[in-house]
């Protein structure tokens, strides 16, 4: 209730700053759009379904390259905790990459794969791919030897003890960067989708600066605001809650 | 005992064999009924270890030796304890019975056949119990028996058995941060069981529980070992503890480990912590031990830190 409070309170200040300096016309609408015009623009974006085609197509492309990624990551982040050499050397590489933003391989994607799909796809796996192996590799180091041993001991292995054991045990330990992953392959499609015009929440928020329509623009920046909190809160709070029931972990 | 074994490669000493003198730790010069009718020993031991050396890498760079030409035979259906100070190697001898590390030199064998790894046959029961806070109590018990791909319904059933057995069957669907200490410890034991090892290994398993709760499950396990028959072999530094369970008490020294020296227990079961002939056989044993106890804290004391061997080998 206090919680709630706090909340309006905030919100509403801010809203309400907004639509004073809107209503003070110091700077013209186009440049500074009102809330009222930000919500014709999304009444409109969504009575012409421009933006339900826009967030289906980009939900899917980074849904895949999300699963892909964390597919991937998860046989790099194990195999570098559990060997090594890949530990010695790529996993130096693998923290040095994390510097590099995920559009820098924009041109390369372009070359290899054309002016298609599979160029964004490649851009956000490779913005999420990272984090998802380092928080593999840490989990699986900071996860207690013991699961691993009784594991065994009771007759799992292969893939059945990563499957039955290794992942589920590491799951506390990675379920950070599982999120931090998301938020990375999140931004990745955004940018890529700005960068190349193919549906897209992207797209549609390009579409808004060629018209000069800071209202569709800021009306699709809250929605791509809005689709990561839902997917942050819904996904991953969910997820993080059953495993402390599980574990008996004291929510932080 | 050990010296006697070493000069007699790749046959296992076993306590019933006159060749190898074993002391009756209770003064009373009897030998089990149930170790005379033993047939000839090689084709009999359960577990057999013979020459079982472990060495590994200091922080320095030098070898040192954790475990000495460990020769051991434990018969099928014998509850055999392993006592020795901390750091000596007595965990690490069950983890390599267990085929979860890999001994330097010497053989492991079970029902004759050379340990290669883990197996079902042989389950291991940590001190920190191991059990899998992601799953229910009674999926923790079904743990071994999906891996070896029991159908459900079985499954569920030698469940419900072996929960009942250790007496939690109202807590199927606990999770583990839910019980108390003994009763994880309960849990682990009928995961164990429940995989029908013919070998159990415990692990100093009761070494962080309170002293009532130790008591009931010394009981527990004793009911337990008579109604199933399984071989256990059971590592604790607490020697009355060894005394109050086992049928035979095996002395390691400290660094390296070697057998110092066997005892059989031949007091009538069940046994009492309490009773005097436990107490009495036990400060026997201790005062055989305590040389080694007090070699193992002068280095703890030395050192600042419990010794611990680190162990390279992982299977």
């Amino acid at each position: 209730m206090k919680r709630a409070l706090r909340y309006i309170i905030f919100y509403g200040a801010l809203f309400g700053l907004w639509t004073l300096l809107a209503a003070l016309k110091i700077w013209p609408p186009y440049l500074f759009p009102s809330p009222w015009g930000v919500a014709q623009s999304l009444y409109s974006g969504f009575q012409d379904h421009t933006y339900l085609i826009a967030i289906r197509v980009s939900m899917q492309r980074v849904l895949l390259g999300y699963s892909i990624s964390v597919v991937l990551g998860m046989i790099l982040g194990l195999g570098v905790a559990s060997n090594k050499f890949l530990e010695e050397t790529m996993g130096g590489l693998l923290v040095s990459l994390q510097s590099l933003p995920s559009i820098c391989w924009w041109p390369l994607a372009l070359l290899w794969f054309g002016l298609s799909q599979n160029a964004i796809l490649f851009v956000v796996i490779m913005g999420s791919l990272l984090s998802v192996t380092l928080a593999m590799e840490d989990g699986r180091k900071q996860m207690p030897t013991i699961f691993g041993q009784a594991g065994r001991n009771l007759g799992a292995k292969g893939f059945k003890l990563f499957w039955y054991v290794l992942l589920p045990a590491s799951l506390p330990f990675i379920v950070t960067g599982l999120k931090q992953g998301w938020a990375f392959a999140w931004r990745s499609l955004i940018t890529a989708e700005m960068l190349y015009l193919s549906l897209g929440l992207g797209q549609v928020l390009m579409m808004g600066r060629d018209l000069n329509d800071m209202s569709a623009v800021i009306a699709v920046m809250l929605l791509i605001i809005a689709i990561g909190y839902v997917v942050d809160g819904i996904v991953f709070k969910g997820m993080e809650r059953h495993l402390q029931t599980k574990w008996g972990l004291v929510p932080s | 005992m050990s010296a006697n074994a070493r000069t007699l490669p790749h046959s296992i000493a076993h306590p019933a064999d006159s060749r190898f003198p074993t002391r009756i730790a209770s003064g009373r010069a009897i030998t089990p009924a149930s170790l005379i009718d033993r047939p000839p020993l090689a084709i009999v031991s359960k577990v057999g270890l013979s020459e079982i050396c472990l060495s590994y890498a200091a922080p320095n760079g030098e070898r040192l030796l954790a475990l000495d030409h460990i020769n051991l035979a434990v018969a099928p259906g014998e509850f055999v304890c392993v006592v020795g100070p901390s750091g000596c190697g007595k965990s690490t001898l069950l983890h390599l019975i267990a085929g979860l590390h890999q001994q330097t030199s010497g053989e492991i064998l079970v029902d004759g056949r050379p340990v290669q790894g883990p197996g079902t046959d042989r389950i291991l029961i940590f001190q920190e119990h191991g059990l899998f806070p992601w799953l229910t109590v009674a999926e923790n018990v079904e743990f071994g028996m999906k891996m070896k791909g029991l159908p459900r319904t079985e499954r569920r059933e030698k469940t419900r058995h072996y929960l009942r057995l250790v007496h939690l069957s109202n807590f199927e669907s606990s999770y583990i941060h839910q019980l108390s200490g003994g009763m994880r410890q309960r849990v682990a034991i009928a995961r164990a069981l429940a995989t029908e090892p013919d070998v159990l290994l415990m692990d100093e398993p009761f070494a962080a529980l309170d002293a009532q709760t130790r008591d009931l499950l010394h009981d527990e396990l004793e009911k337990i070992w008579r109604e199933t028959g399984r071989t256990i072999i059971f590592v604790t530094h607490n020697v009355r503890e060894a005394v109050r369970l086992g049928d035979r008490v095996v002395l390691l020294t400290f660094r390296p480990g070697r057998v110092k020296d066997e005892f059989l227990v031949d007091l009538p079961r069940p046994r009492q912590l309490e009773d005097p002939h436990v107490a009495g056989t036990a400060r026997e044993i201790l005062d055989e031990l305590r040389d080694e106890i007090n070699r193992s804290l002068a280095v703890e004391y030395q050192a600042g830190v419990k010794p611990k061997i680190r162990l390279e080998n992982q299977r």
